[in-house]
């Protein structure tokens, strides 16, 4: 079967296309001019991208290089412990006398969200791809592949409601958690957002793995079970490794859902029944209250250009990825 | 008859194994869908005694626990159809040149790829940061030391910066939906455009895009409804707790149905007063947006039913 992609991509251009390009240069001026035009806002993406690296960095860029900044906070100090009473002390106190600027509670606040999110999610969003890709035909595929989509399409501002004020009571009566607004309840929202990408990324990967291999399991006279589970899920281990590492990107850098449920206070430990603070909700938080170019300003852009690295690595190798399995399983079908 | 049919009934009935998996499996579904039909439906309930025509045409009174929301459904439909304006044209130049005019192997239309995927997963709230730092503090700021001689006219959080932010933010929904759409254009269509003598240009305009406008549409649709319910991107980009007048002009802040849902959850000083009203609002950002998404559903559906009848 030839998908529309590969007639359009293939290797060779045909004599069609090449004649077309000829006879592109033969336009008129009105027309050169209009695809012109067309080239250039096609770069958009690409300005977009190297302005928000140059924007973000340019803000955060006085914690590395100004004394001034430096009186009150150094990219060392953001890291070590503050020695207090002989205890090692990691605090997120931007706004007091003397302000305390460690961010590890913020990324182990963001991690542990984030962790809470992927438990949930990918077993369930995988187990969904499989249903969907091996099990569900004809009319309830078609039902229930958008239905799941349709989750993407709930704001994030209107999960981080629900879990707010109905989830979060429903966890405190259920566990007896130490905080009404914890890591748990904030996991939980993220969860629902991230199921929709987990479970399309994987269901691409599934899809893609060639009807061969399943003919030639199924053949051997292995059951459609014992198909799905080593042969199938194997193949497309790559895509699904990928829809997990774009889900982690994705709930490492989502925000309304974390500043809503998580209560928000900087804890630096590993329990899920107490508040957390990630670097997004601190970002939201605090960036409308802070003097334009004071340290604490800067520090918050820092946040931001880390958060953004770390999506962007996060997305590139996910993308790699499925693009490499894509190629190995010959584009799929 | 499929290879896969035929094995199948060789094989025989479905064993216990299968079963169990194919109802393992299904659980899922019906566990993620669940989570969808329990969100629905508690703000409906909360909701539904709240939504009425008062609602939605009265402003906010009595320090936001009376009266509606209009101001901030008109906040964000002027914010959406303005970036709305600004992406779509964006989005399809772009799928245009990927698939019309750059080859396979070019590495300019690879890195346009990879930044429109990468643009994909930037967080929100980096949006946010990328707003005030570059249009607000940069572009907003030039503007008013050239024109307004350094008074601050665009130089601050405002209707305009926010929907460019937002503009950026979607490009990618469009881009890729465009990009779908004109994939499944039929070459010949193409072949036979151009040897009636058409150009390249004429092609794309006259045969191409009408071809395509099913994709274009539903990428728009959820690009609506994507920047719709962003709220991290315009907190310090324009969006306004209260404002006593409606957005006027580009450079007015705005009221924001998400921000507002924000708010009033999180910052009430008596949240059982507010409690109705916040529910009003989340339901009425919830509609809008479900209906954008199932509207964009329903023309993909049709318009692949539509290409499969004419292949």
């Amino acid at each position: 079967m030839t998908s529309p992609s590969t007639a359009q991509t293939g290797e060779a251009d045909t004599p069609a296309e090449r004649g077309a390009r000829s006879l592109r240069r033969q336009g008129g001026l009105a027309e050169r001019a209009a695809e012109i035009a067309i080239h250039a806002v096609a770069l958009v993406s690409i300005a977009a991208i190297l302005l928000i690296l140059i924007f973000v960095g340019k803000e955060a860029l006085p914690l590395l290089t100004s004394p001034e900044v430096h009186k009150e906070v150094t990219p060392i100090g953001m890291l070590a412990p503050i020695e207090r009473a002989g205890q090692a002390l990691y605090m997120w106190q931007p706004v007091s006398d003397v302000p305390k600027y460690n961010v590890l509670p913020l990324i182990v606040g963001s991690i542990k969200v984030t962790l809470v999110a992927l438990v949930f999610a990918v077993p369930l969003s995988v187990a969904a791809a499989l249903f969907v890709s091996e099990y569900a035909k004809g009319r309830l595929r078609e039902v229930v592949k958008p239905a799941i989509e349709l989750l993407a399409g709930v704001p994030s501002v209107v999960v981080g409601f629900f879990a707010l004020v109905t989830l979060a009571s429903w966890i405190q009566a259920t566990f007896g958690t130490e905080h009404r607004l914890n890591a748990l309840v904030a996991g939980l929202g993220l969860a629902f957002a991230i199921c929709p990408i987990v479970f399309s990324v994987a269901e691409d990967a599934l899809r893609a793995v060639p009807r061969s291999y399943r003919e030639a399991a199924l053949a051997m006279g292995s059951t459609r079970a014992q198909t799905v589970l080593r042969v199938v899920l194997p193949a497309a281990a790559p895509g699904i490794a990928a829809a997990v590492v774009l889900g982690f990107g994705r709930a490492i850098g989502e925000t309304m859902i974390v500043v809503m449920a998580s209560g928000n206070a900087a804890l630096l430990d590993a329990s899920l029944g107490r508040s957390a603070r990630t670097i997004t909700a601190t970002i939201a938080q605090e960036l409308g209250e802070v003097v334009v170019g004071s340290p604490h300003y800067d520090v918050l852009f820092a946040l931001g250009a880390m958060l953004f690295t770390a999506t962007f690595v996060v997305n590139l190798v996910g993308e790699r990825v499925v693009d490499g399995m894509r190629r190995r399983l010959g584009a799929g079908s | 008859m499929t290879t896969a049919v035929v094995v199948t009934r060789l094989v025989g009935r479905p064993r216990y194994g299968d079963r169990a998996l194919a109802a393992a499996t299904g659980t899922a579904v019906a566990i993620i869908l669940g989570m969808l039909a329990i969100v629905l439906f508690d703000v409906v309930r909360g909701g539904v005694g709240k939504l009425s025509w008062e609602f939605l045409t009265e402003s906010p009174r009595e320090g936001m626990t009376a009266g509606g929301v209009l101001p901030a459904i008109v906040g964000t439909v002027c914010l959406t159809l303005l970036m709305t304006i600004a992406a779509v044209p964006a989005g399809v130049a772009t799928a245009i040149y990927l698939t019309e005019y750059a080859s396979r192997r070019s590495p300019l239309a690879r890195l346009v790829r990879v930044c429109v995927a990468n643009l994909a997963g930037v967080p929100s709230i980096v949006f946010g940061l990328f707003g005030l730092g570059f249009f607000i503090s940069t572009v907003g700021r030039a503007i008013d030391n050239v024109a307004y001689g350094g008074e601050s006219v665009y130089g601050r959080p405002c209707l305009l910066w926010s929907s460019l932010t937002l503009a950026i933010l979607t490009l990618p929904v469009v881009v890729v939906a465009t990009e779908e759409a004109i994939l499944s254009v039929p070459r010949e269509l193409r072949e036979a455009s151009l040897a009636v003598g058409a150009t390249r240009l004429q092609t794309i305009t006259h045969v191409v895009l009408p071809e395509a406008l099913g994709g274009i549409l539903t990428g728009t649709i959820l690009a609506v409804s994507r920047g719709a319910g962003e709220v991290a991107p315009i907190l310090f980009t324009g969006v306004a707790y209260y404002l006593p007048h409606l957005p006027s002009h580009l450079n007015d802040q705005f009221m924001n149905l998400g921000y507002h849902v924000y708010v009033l959850a999180t910052q009430s000083p008596d949240v059982d007063r507010t409690k109705p009203l916040l529910y009003g609002t989340a339901l009425v950002l919830l509609v809008l947006t479900l209906l954008l998404n199932l509207v964009a559903i329903w023309i993909r559906a049709r318009s692949r039913q539509h290409s499969r009848a004419a292949a």
